[in-house]
């Protein structure tokens, strides 16, 4: 049974998460991943069906780099900034491949104009494990969303 | 009556399919005609995957424009389909997007259809202990939701409410044929659905999924990466009535970048290398050096292979100003695992955070934006020329020409 350590672990860890995306650093956010990873995101339909594919789909955190530098220098997009809210994690279960935790969220939009939406509300499926520093860093995040249906664009990740 | 004598009326439009007012774009009026003649017109539109219904009551919802249809597997591996209105207050058939079913059952007062659509029965129709009920003359046979010719191709259903439309095969002729199929040759598989919420007239995706001009100076992950260039060969096959397109680009996807630079454009942004381009080791399946077909077919469906990538993105328009793009990626159900992997991987290429079309998902935005106070100005679609035949170069508006083409002859605009 994991003890409170690994709740406020995990919190900590996803508290890290929200504000390096939302604070528009993203060159630190690859950081938060094992160099062997997944991040993907999904829907929850997609997961209910069985169906693999993301908009985003990351196997290791060379990508997410790839990711963030075509964010900076390739895409165009107009000005906009996320805000997660991210609630309190479920710890699922620990064993040897590693945490296994789970936690809510709600992502605003705020676009350049002022334009605030509710962009996503979804769910965290994460299994997590120490570096070689003992900090924790996801080996796997899955961004499972629970509309299917996204507003005309996802840039920034979620 | 809102048809395009009427619309010309208050409204110009220059002569020909090199000129486009902003007003097109805009209007209810235009947008409730073109429900009549181009999405209930004599026009086929993709509806589903044949394996999204492989077994009998198999069924999926979807739209043809803003019609509800129901697209469903009938006895013998028939395919039914007929808009998801009930006959009698014109409730929704089925309210859920797919599912299996013997037959389909309103919930509002449980009249009941067959899996092709036929009213079969009535509840209470002879009433409550001799009371109430239907009148004894009215007749089921007469009464019941629109039925569509369904028809499919490389197993993509197709579907049109007007008994006057070509075949498929003739609506999408011979060389757009041969390029689904290239392509669609096999038993699919779905791997992912997303939809996407573009805030935009339907008709400015339709127009950026036949612009093979854009691709390369909007889409910069294609330069910054090298994915594809003018200088590889490739070009359009546009069918006769201008209707659809299909863009090849031909090449091993890696060029010098002395076209941009001699051209002093955007698009010279200094190169950098992937950290991670293994998603990038694309293997060709179809048996050619085609790296990338998309095919658009009228109005609003696109078909698109980009390397392995495989995927159908299918427009249904949500007012005048907005619209829903359902992106279905597949791969075929004979994938090795390798191949499946190297299709989630690439992937990350299109979709709602496709790193060579997340831009469409804002662009016809900002040409919504930008022509709020320009209904009587006019777009210019003169790259390549003033028609819309086949051209052996991308950088054309020969494609979005047809698309006018065929629209102003089905609007009569
Ligand atoms: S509306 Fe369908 S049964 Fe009454
Ligand atoms: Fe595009």
């Amino acid at each position: 049974m994991p003890g409170m350590d690994t709740l406020y672990r995990v919190s900590a860890l996803n508290t890290a998460y929200a504000a390096t995306i939302d604070g528009d650093r993203l060159e630190d956010w690859p950081g938060f991943f094992h160099t062997d990873c997944l991040y993907k995101i999904t829907t929850a339909e997609n997961v209910r069906r069985g169906l693999l594919a993301g908009i985003i789909y990351a196997d290791s955190r060379g990508m997410l780099e790839d990711r963030v530098a075509a964010i900076r220098r390739a895409n165009i997009f107009e000005n906009h900034a996320y805000r997660h809210v991210i609630g309190m994690a479920s710890i699922l279960g620990e064993d040897a491949d590693g945490i296994r935790a789970e936690a809510p969220f709600l992502v605003v939009r705020t676009m350049r104009d002022g334009q605030m939406t509710l962009f996503a509300a979804g769910r965290y499926q994460d299994l997590l494990r120490p570096d070689e520093t003992g900090a924790l860093r996801f080996a796997e995040r899955v961004v499972i969303c629970d509309s299917p249906r996204f507003d005309t664009l996802v840039a920034i990740p979620l | 009556m809102d048809d395009g004598a009427t619309i010309l009326n208050t409204h110009h439009w220059p002569a020909g399919i090199s000129r486009v007012p902003f007003w097109v774009y805009q209007d209810q009026a235009v947008m409730r005609a073109e429900q009549k003649r181009i999405f209930e017109g004599p026009v086929w539109h993709f509806l589903c995957l044949e394996v999204d219904i492989e077994n009998q009551g198999d069924y999926r919802t979807t739209f043809i424009g803003d019609m509800p249809v129901i697209v469903v597997r009938g006895e013998a591996g028939a395919l039914h389909g007929f808009e998801n209105r009930c006959a009698h207050r014109g409730a929704l058939i089925a309210f859920n997007d797919y599912g299996n079913t013997k037959d389909f059952t309103c919930a509002y007062h449980a009249w009941r259809y067959d899996l092709q659509g036929n009213l079969c029965s009535i509840a209470f129709q002879r009433g409550v202990g001799g009371k109430g009920g239907m009148p004894r003359e009215f007749d089921m046979r007469q009464h019941g939701p629109r039925k569509l010719r369904v028809d499919s191709i490389g197993g993509l259903v197709f579907g049109t409410v007007d008994p006057a439309a070509p075949t498929l095969e003739a609506f999408l002729s011979a060389p757009i044929v041969a390029k689904i199929k290239r392509v669609f040759n096999r038993k699919l598989e779905v791997i992912g659905r997303f939809t996407q919420h573009l805030p935009n007239n339907w008709k400015m995706y339709a127009e950026n999924i036949r612009d093979t001009y854009h691709a390369s100076l909007l889409h910069l992950f294609f330069t910054t990466f090298k994915i594809t260039r003018f200088d590889q060969a490739g070009g359009v096959t546009i069918s006769p009535d201008g209707a659809h397109h299909a863009s090849a680009t031909i090449g091993k996807g890696i060029e010098t970048q002395s076209v941009y630079k001699d051209q002093g454009i955007r698009s010279d942004s200094e190169e950098f290398l992937l950290r991670d381009d293994s998603f990038l080791a694309s293997s060709p399946e179809f048996g050619d050096d085609i790296q990338l077909q998309n095919v658009a077919l009228f109005p609003g469906t696109m078909l698109q292979q980009l390397y392995n990538s495989l995927a159908v993105r299918q427009t249904v328009p949500r007012g005048v100003d907005g619209m829903d793009l359902h992106w279905t990626f597949v791969g075929f159900a004979d994938d090795t695992p390798e191949m499946r992997k190297m299709r989630l991987k690439q992937a990350n290429l299109a979709g709602p955070a496709g790193y060579v079309s997340m831009e469409d998902g804002c662009i016809g935005n900002f040409v919504q934006r930008g022509v709020a106070a320009a209904s009587d100005e006019i777009a210019i679609v003169e790259m390549g020329g003033y028609e819309s035949e086949s051209q052996n170069t991308r950088a054309t508006e020969a494609s979005v020409r047809g698309f006018w083409k065929n629209y102003r002859r089905l609007m009569e605009i």
